[in-house]
């Protein structure tokens, strides 16, 4: 009997989690007008490719696109880098002040200056409009140094003495004997920080006034927004009415969807893949000493 | 390899905290922060009287209690539920699936409430209008009266799966030795659960209950504010607004640097200060802390 309802319950559950995915994916492969008369819900009823079509047709889009490739490529690969080396020389028994250090990155983790002051912090550094506020900011992350040097702190220690027996120093040590046996863990880490990345969208709607610069993520949501204007106007029948009348094969809605779908695939797509990883990985992360 | 670890924290993380004094000045950009006046407690005295503020600590403090007795324990019963399962395609099945939208946006899971409670063709007016539970399609995001729960609803769904990872690798340390005497003495699996299961796991619950009471002013700045607009839709307004949107809405969007930043140092004392207590208390009921 407890077992019928929690099968029933969890079931519910997966299908409660998957269907505004897959509701979405059928509105991007569905005829804007038609959607416009409700009633699609699991099947679109009148396929069509407009929607990403204009998506890809669309200049703004494309750019924004690329924009976030390019931010969640640099991003990650120089946060793990400096991370990791951060955290390795942390592992380390004989680094002078260690303990400082860590209490100063400890604090960071509760205590922050909140919005406006590293706002103007960014603006006093003049990295307002320019695609590195996106990444410089977040290069040093205390959460995957601490996760970091858990795992360095479990390498076995004639690792590292082979090495410096053949004349290996510190730098040399990290980049040919330590990161190759890390396999799991910065991938783990890179995921977080890539996901984190792809997703990022406040920092750049408050930094970056450009365009060209604005990521997927911030375009979207300027989309999403429009629409929830028009959803919420007080004057409802009359525009509607006019709208629906006027909607063309691709409207406002069955683009956003697109779009996300544009925005949201690559995720999904890598996930499956690295989820045996990313288990451990959160697992690790909660055992801070 | 540490300096310049440790340079970029200093710009980054604590320039900011020494840059909360412009809460004591009536800053101005043009001044900056060496050039602008000192004006003492000013722009908290304007904080604490404006018509306002009792209505976004109403919001903050309710909208962070509904988090922490509502959106705080899901995880947890979703992994008690779980463990249940016997079935190991299911159980992957589910928990595969309910990690998902812990690695997708906010701006997406926005975009996903907006259309699945949209009046034309969103999926919740048309079910609800099949069961007969409505008779007219309901504007779900402008009636400030649901706007509480479709912000926990939707917080709870994207974040509950990925939350049950931590309890269910604490379930899964648990000595399978206590279930098989607990059965041979009788105890049934409800009664396994609560003697056994749930006491296994309350260090790491405390644990991340403190965590969580550290967070309690957050009441969810992203998702509230991808909700209403960017914070400009006004019906919502005496229902949505919290110390981060105020801060945002009057610090970032109307520039007053000052009186914002005074407004998110008051949360910032308060923070600490319910985080401080969390610990004394989990301290004197237990023995795990975070210090």
């Amino acid at each position: 009997m407890i077992d019928v309802v929690v099968y029933v319950i969890l079931l519910l559950l997966a299908v409660v989690t998957l269907y505004p995915f897959w509701n979405s994916l059928v509105i991007s492969f569905n005829a804007g007008n038609d959607t416009a008369a409700g009633g699609v819900t699991i099947w679109p009823r009148a396929f069509t490719l407009e929607n990403y079509k204009y998506v890809f047709k669309d200049a703004r889009l494309i750019n924004a696109f690329w924009i976030t490739v390019a931010r969640t490529v640099t991003g990650t690969f120089l946060s793990i880098l400096f991370t990791s080396m951060f955290a390795y020389a942390m592992s380390k028994r004989g680094l002078i002040g260690k303990k400082f250090y860590m209490i100063l990155c400890v604090i960071t983790m509760y205590f922050s200056g909140g919005l406006i002051p590293s706002y103007l912090l960014i603006k006093d550094l003049h990295l307002m409009n320019t695609f590195w506020v996106l990444i410089i900011p977040g290069i040093i992350s205390v959460w995957n140094m601490i996760i970091f040097r858990t795992f360095f702190l479990g390498l076995p220690d004639g690792l590292e003495e082979s090495a410096r027996i053949d004349g290996c120093n510190h730098i040399d040590t990290f980049f040919r004997i330590v990161l190759p046996v890390s396999g799991p863990v910065i991938a783990t880490l890179s995921l977080f920080t890539a996901v984190g990345h792809w997703n990022a969208w406040f920092d750049a709607s408050i930094y970056i006034s450009n365009q060209k610069l604005l990521p997927l993520q911030v375009i979207l949501n300027q989309t999403i927004q429009s629409i929830l204007s028009f959803e919420s106007s007080t004057v409802i029948s009359a525009t509607k009415q006019e709208f629906l009348q006027n909607a063309q094969s691709v409207t406002h809605k069955s683009i956003v969807m697109a779009t996300t779908m544009v925005a949201t695939i690559p995720i999904v797509m890598v996930y499956p893949f690295v989820q045996k990883y990313f288990v451990k990985g959160v697992l690790v992360g909660s055992l801070k000493e | 390899m540490v300096i310049p670890a440790i340079i970029m924290i200093i710009i980054f993380s604590y320039i900011p905290m020494w840059g909360v004094l412009t809460a004591f000045q009536d800053y101005s950009p043009a001044k900056g922060f060496f050039g602008s006046e000192w004006v003492g407690f000013k722009h908290f005295r304007m904080f604490f009287n404006a018509p306002e503020f009792w209505q976004i600590m109403r919001n903050t403090i309710v909208i962070s209690m509904l988090k922490l007795f509502i959106a705080f324990p899901a995880p947890i019963v979703f992994a008690l539920m779980l463990n249940e399962v016997k079935n190991a395609f299911f159980k992957r099945f589910v928990q595969t699936v309910s990690y998902l939208p812990h690695f997708i946006s906010w701006v997406i899971v926005s975009g996903f409430v907006i259309s699945l409670l949209s009046v034309d063709n969103g999926s919740v007016n048309m079910l609800l209008q099949k069961l007969n539970i409505i008779d007219e399609p309901v504007h779900w995001l402008s009636i400030p009266e649901y706007f509480w729960s479709i912000l926990i609803t939707s917080g709870i769904w994207k974040e509950i799966g990925f939350g049950a990872i931590v309890y269910l690798a604490a379930i899964t340390g648990i000595d399978p030795h206590m279930y098989e005497a607990a059965s041979i003495d009788g105890a049934g699996r409800m009664r396994q659960l609560v003697s056994i299961t749930i006491p296994s796991i309350a260090p790491v619950i405390i644990i991340f209950l403190i965590l969580q009471v550290g967070q309690i002013l957050n009441a969810g700045f992203e998702e509230i504010l991808l909700l209403t607009n960017q914070g400009q839709n006004v019906v919502l307004r005496p229902v949505s607004e919290t110390i981060d949107t105020y801060v945002y809405r009057v610090g970032i969007e109307n520039y007053r640097f000052s009186y914002a930043t005074a407004a998110g140092l008051f949360k910032g004392v308060i923070s600490v200060g319910l985080l401080v207590i969390a610990n004394w208390i989990a301290r004197r009921l237990g023995n795990s802390s975070l210090w």
